[in-house]
């Protein structure tokens, strides 16, 4: 049987970890390719770096951290944060990532999706979307880490990268991410059920209860979350302790 | 002992890289090329595949000698070859992904869409999943049955021999995730990406 996922993210920016309380406090907490280690050997399923200064500042700086990452995790590494081009693709590929998060640039061009796709295979596209609630039922899409509005349904575009190729979504509530109240089940509920690939769900973890809602009540195939482990708050092994105490399946 | 991965420029194959990097340390000579010279005197193959069933045998095909230089060394040679993901699904006949396209036709079979009951299952298959061993194979040496491996594919190798099976992965239907003929392996799951226990498996074949 197929197990659930459980996905620590680290925020990364100028080389260190951080985690935004809704991306605009930023702390400071440690060296990526250390945490990551420290994620992979505790028994998460994927790790996630999220560039988040990437769409305005250079990128070797990840390069550099995905490289060396790469050396010693060997579970799937999945990068994201200003992937723009082809060749954006190629280079976090090259240094070691397993799959690509692409944003802004297939809400820009969904033809992005459809040639990286098609050029690296679905298996590496993972696509972000981070949605915004703006009425009952309905969400839209936003970018630039949730700055710019794009008048996108969410739910609309989500269908449109999936027949695009995109092997993944990677859905961020931008009303819940920092908020530690749990994630927008609705809008999971919802994209979900509107696609047949797999949704890992993001944006507002605060317990353990939480990741099961996530799971169970929203459908995602995995879960994502950062600052409840990055602050030590809950471990890898206990979150999949308790899901498996409630009857989730999980990879012990 | 040298290990050849062949790099036919279709997909990402850094994670092979780096795994079986890990696991070479200091006990194999490990080179990455699609130079069919030393293709031919090596000692072992590893042939990743990323992409579509399609994609990867046309950049099979666009290197000059190489599938006859595989076929050679599998086929006639004996010597061994481990396929991972779309590597392992080349063994087939034939496969139908993009569009119906002729395979290596190493072990007879087809490569077909796993069949997702109408959406009940989602596509690709990504994530951790439990192998059921089949039978005995000398790549899953101490590895216990239900170990996890990660996988992430939308296609499934169907072998006419059933004998070749390894093991088998639950996932909508009992999937083929691995097989094994004399000094032919292959594994759906991808053995770089499947944390320590991968590993394990990697080093099975190394030491083979």
């Amino acid at each position: 049987m197929l197990k659930n996922r459980i996905i620590p993210c680290l925020d990364v920016k100028d080389g260190r970890v951080v985690k935004g309380i809704n991306f605009v406090k930023l702390k400071d907490a440690g060296d990526p390719v250390e945490q990551a280690k420290i994620y992979s050997d505790s028994g998460a399923d994927e790790i996630c770096f999220l560039d988040i200064t990437a769409s305005n500042e250079n990128r070797d700086t990840i390069i550099d951290i995905v490289r060396k990452t790469a050396k010693e995790c060997f579970v799937p590494l999945t990068v994201g944060g200003g992937v723009r081009t082809i060749q954006n693709i190629t280079d976090l590929l090259l240094a070691g990532a397993d799959k690509v998060s692409i944003n802004t640039a297939a809400v820009n061009n969904v033809n992005f999706v459809k040639e990286a796709s098609k050029k690296f295979g679905s298996q590496c596209i993972v696509l972000a979307i981070d949605a915004k609630k703006v009425s009952e039922n309905k969400w839209e899409v936003f970018t630039h880490g949730g700055r710019n509005k794009t008048g996108i349904d969410a739910v609309e575009f989500a269908k449109k990268i999936e027949e695009n190729g995109a092997g993944e979504i990677l859905l961020t509530s931008m009303d819940k991410d920092g908020t530690k109240s749990g994630y927008d089940i609705e809008l999971l509920k919802t994209i979900t059920n509107n696609t047949n690939i797999p949704v890992i769900a993001s944006g507002g973890v605060g317990t353990l209860d939480h990741l099961y809602d996530g799971i169970v009540k929203g459908g995602a195939s995995a879960v994502l979350a950062a600052s409840i482990f990055h602050y030590g708050e809950y471990k890898i092994k206990d979150v999949k302790e308790y899901l498996n105490s409630k009857n989730v399946s999980v990879r012990l | 002992m040298n290990v050849t991965i062949v790099d036919y420029q279709s997909g990402n194959i850094s994670s092979v890289i780096n795994s079986f990097t890990e696991v070479a340390k200091g006990k194999v000579n490990l080179e990455v090329t699609s130079d069919i010279n030393k293709i031919k005197i090596c000692d072992k193959i590893v042939l990743p595949g990323q992409g579509s069933f399609k994609s990867c045998v046309e950049s099979l095909n666009n290197i000059s000698g190489l599938v006859d230089t595989l076929k050679d060394f599998v086929i006639t040679n004996k010597k061994p070859l481990l396929g991972i993901c779309v590597g392992l699904q080349m063994f087939a006949d034939i496969g139908y992904e993009e569009a119906e396209t002729k395979g290596l036709g190493w072990i007879s079979g087809k490569v077909s869409k796993i069949n997702n009951q109408n959406g009940k299952f989602k596509l690709p298959h990504i994530g951790w999943n439990e192998i059921e061993i089949q039978k005995e194979s000398k790549i899953f040496k101490d590895i216990k049955n239900k170990s996890h491996m990660y996988f992430v594919h939308s296609y499934e190798f169907i072998p006419e021999d059933k004998s070749v099976i390894s093991a088998t992965t639950d996932y909508s239907s009992k999937i083929v995730c691995s097989v094994e003929r004399d000094n032919l392996f292959g594994t759906q799951f991808h053995p770089e990406k499947s944390d320590k226990i991968g590993l394990k498996v990697i080093d099975n074949f190394l030491r083979l």
